[in-house]
């Protein structure tokens, strides 16, 4: 028995300053993410999301040259490409497409601009590695707070809009009539969306915030048939990934004999890809399952009728 | 108080919806041109005419969704306001996809205070008006299923408990039966000519095709061209309020019960030309 434990939980796991923060920060960001991410797969913004993923690179690496902290810069520049996304078209579906890959574009050529100034300047090594696909065991613990406050303030944004988004995602038209100020609703989720996608940039990378925004969220949404159960399986499934991918990452150092731990972001995404494939395989047996007896009534009556015939 | 009275005593008398010279131009184009009608309590009207009539425009123009260039809409003797819960709205095109995680009551429950703020908190009471509306629209069976699985007609119906929760006095219907098969056509159109009846609902439906509708009409806007004739379908449906709409000469045949509106020989001098084509199968 203590083997098995020693052997699932490696030795020190819980006296470690640096899973213990990871551990917290991954948790909370999970949490915003999940959230957010099931009203980003409802309003399909996916493509949106993963664009606000490349916005906060250019931030995190722009924060990163200038000396500042990378999660300011973030969060910082994704509430500007939100805005600016909202501001050429995000609101209708058309034009929706264009305006983020527009954005798109433009913040990975900044993100290539600077991450090349900051390796030419020597300053620190592994920058590209870092902005794009995380690092949480080296976050400073003095993150923390600043990571919790910013969570809070996209949940809150979001559970202030809940109706009228939910509304929105619905119908614009009804919406609309029903007096919802649907532009302004879509730009409060914007902007929760874009704090939520910095955040986890920090975790698990800006690259890879797309997949701890989505993957969550849409294995949650194969699941479940409310959005208030989907956003709790949302919650269940994206912090256990997370938590689950920080302990396979701390194990890992102690896989064969090298000592070399590998990156924490790719367990917490294969977990989560793994998750989805689960979720697939039970959605499809439920559906057969509920399919099989519905088939045989209909069956029978029609052939009723045509003896009648 | 005596201002109290009179103000109750004006809504009690008021039609509920005033239509005066309304008109809209987008773009440069009009749309509609001096449309006036009224619609009094729990009338059931059809909004008829051709696609490209102006139907939907007119239909914004009363939700507040469109601003007209000139003319006034009034709902209960109240200028409209944006801000309006006296009306229901089933618009068009209501893409429900299967994915959405939204059972059919929850959709409903909606219509209650989806324009409010905040998460809502489970309540007794928000439950058992959910479940006392899809009792009413005949969609107890469904409540639990998810709107995207639903069948067109099943939508439909989800989707008048939804705007029928909130008590409006009126309901608008844009072509509600577009998508539909006859039969669940036909149970849709009932059900609403019920409920106008049962809950003094007031309802305007837009539709290209007024066959179904001619049993429950109380009255008709015939909507061609961007002009509008109103009244009963004994006084509109006629070749020359309708001729004159379109413009050119119509006919309006009675065939077994059903109405075909016929375009005449166009006015071009075209010898070999005598029959007249269909404008429109109705």
């Amino acid at each position: 028995m203590h083997q098995l434990w020693t052997w699932v939980f490696e030795p020190g796991l819980f006296s470690s300053q640096p899973v213990r923060v990871a551990a917290i920060i991954g948790g909370a960001v999970a949490l915003v993410s999940a959230v957010t991410g099931v009203f980003t797969v409802m309003r399909g913004q996916s493509f949106g999301g993963h664009a606000l993923g490349d916005v906060s690179a250019a931030g995190g690496s722009g924060a990163l040259l200038a000396g500042l902290d990378p999660l300011a810069g973030f969060v910082g520049l994704g509430i500007v490409g939100a805005g600016v996304m909202d501001m050429i078209g995000v609101q209708r579906v058309r034009s929706r497409d264009l305006a983020t890959g527009i954005v798109l574009g433009a913040a990975i050529g900044l993100s290539a601009l600077f991450l090349y100034l900051e390796a030419i300047s020597g300053a620190t090594t592994g920058a590209p590695a870092q902005i794009l696909f995380g690092s949480i065991f080296t976050v400073s613990p003095s993150a923390i707070p600043s990571v919790v406050a910013l969570g809070a303030i996209a949940l809150a944004g979001i559970a202030i809009v809940w109706r009228p988004l939910l509304l929105a995602t619905v119908s614009t038209d009804i919406a609309a009539a029903r007096g919802v100020r649907v532009r302004l609703t879509g730009l409060v989720f914007m902007l929760a969306l874009a704090v939520s996608v910095g955040l986890s940039s920090l975790a698990v990378g800006a690259i890879l915030s797309t997949a701890l925004l989505i993957g969550p969220a849409a294995t949650a949404l194969r699941l479940t048939k409310a959005v208030g159960q989907a956003v709790a399986a949302a919650c269940l499934i994206g912090v256990g990934a997370t938590w689950l991918g920080i302990l396979l990452a701390y194990d890992s150092y102690y896989w064969g004999s090298s000592h070399q731990g590998l990156p924490v972001s790719f367990f917490i995404v294969a977990v989560i890809f793994a998750g989805y494939l689960l979720s697939g395989l039970a959605a499809a047996l439920s559906a057969a399952r509920r399919r099989q007896p519905a088939a045989t009534p209909p069956a029978t009556a029609q052939a009723r009728d045509k003896v009648a015939a | 108080m005596t201002l109290m009275t009179s103000q109750a005593a004006r809504a009690a008398t008021a039609e509920v919806l005033d239509v005066e010279g309304v008109s809209v131009s987008l773009e440069g184009r009009q749309i509609l041109t001096d449309v006036s009608f009224t619609i009094g309590a729990g009338q059931f009207t059809g909004l008829i005419g051709p696609n490209g009539a102006g139907k939907t425009t007119l239909l914004r123009v009363i939700l507040g969704l469109q601003r007209p260039s000139s003319g006034t809409v009034a709902v209960l003797g109240q200028p409209r306001s944006r801000r309006n819960s006296s009306i229901g709205y089933v618009p068009q095109k209501v893409l429900l996809d299967s994915d959405l995680p939204m059972r059919a009551k929850d959709l409903v429950a909606l219509g209650i205070d989806g324009n409010r703020l905040g998460i809502p908190l489970p309540s007794k009471r928000r439950s058992e008006a959910v479940r006392e509306m899809l009792h009413a629209v005949d969609a107890d069976r469904f409540a639990d299923a998810r709107v995207g699985n639903l069948s067109g007609g099943e939508q439909q119906r989800v989707l008048i408990a939804h705007a029928l929760i909130s008590r409006p006095k009126l309901l608008l219907l844009d072509e509600p039966l577009a998508n539909l098969d006859l039969r669940s056509g036909q149970e849709v159109i009932s059900l609403l000519a019920r409920i106008a009846a049962e809950q003094h609902v007031a309802v305007l439906l837009s539709a290209h095709e007024m066959n179904p509708l001619l049993p429950v009409m109380d009255r008709v806007v015939y909507l061609a061209g961007g002009r509008a004739a109103s009244g009963t379908t004994e006084q509109v449906i006629q070749p020359e309020v309708l001729s004159k709409l379109y413009g050119h000469h119509v006919d309006v045949l009675h065939v077994h019960g059903r109405v075909l509106v016929v375009a005449g020989a166009a006015p071009v001098p075209d010898a070999g030309r005598t029959a007249g084509h269909v404008a429109e199968v109705g």
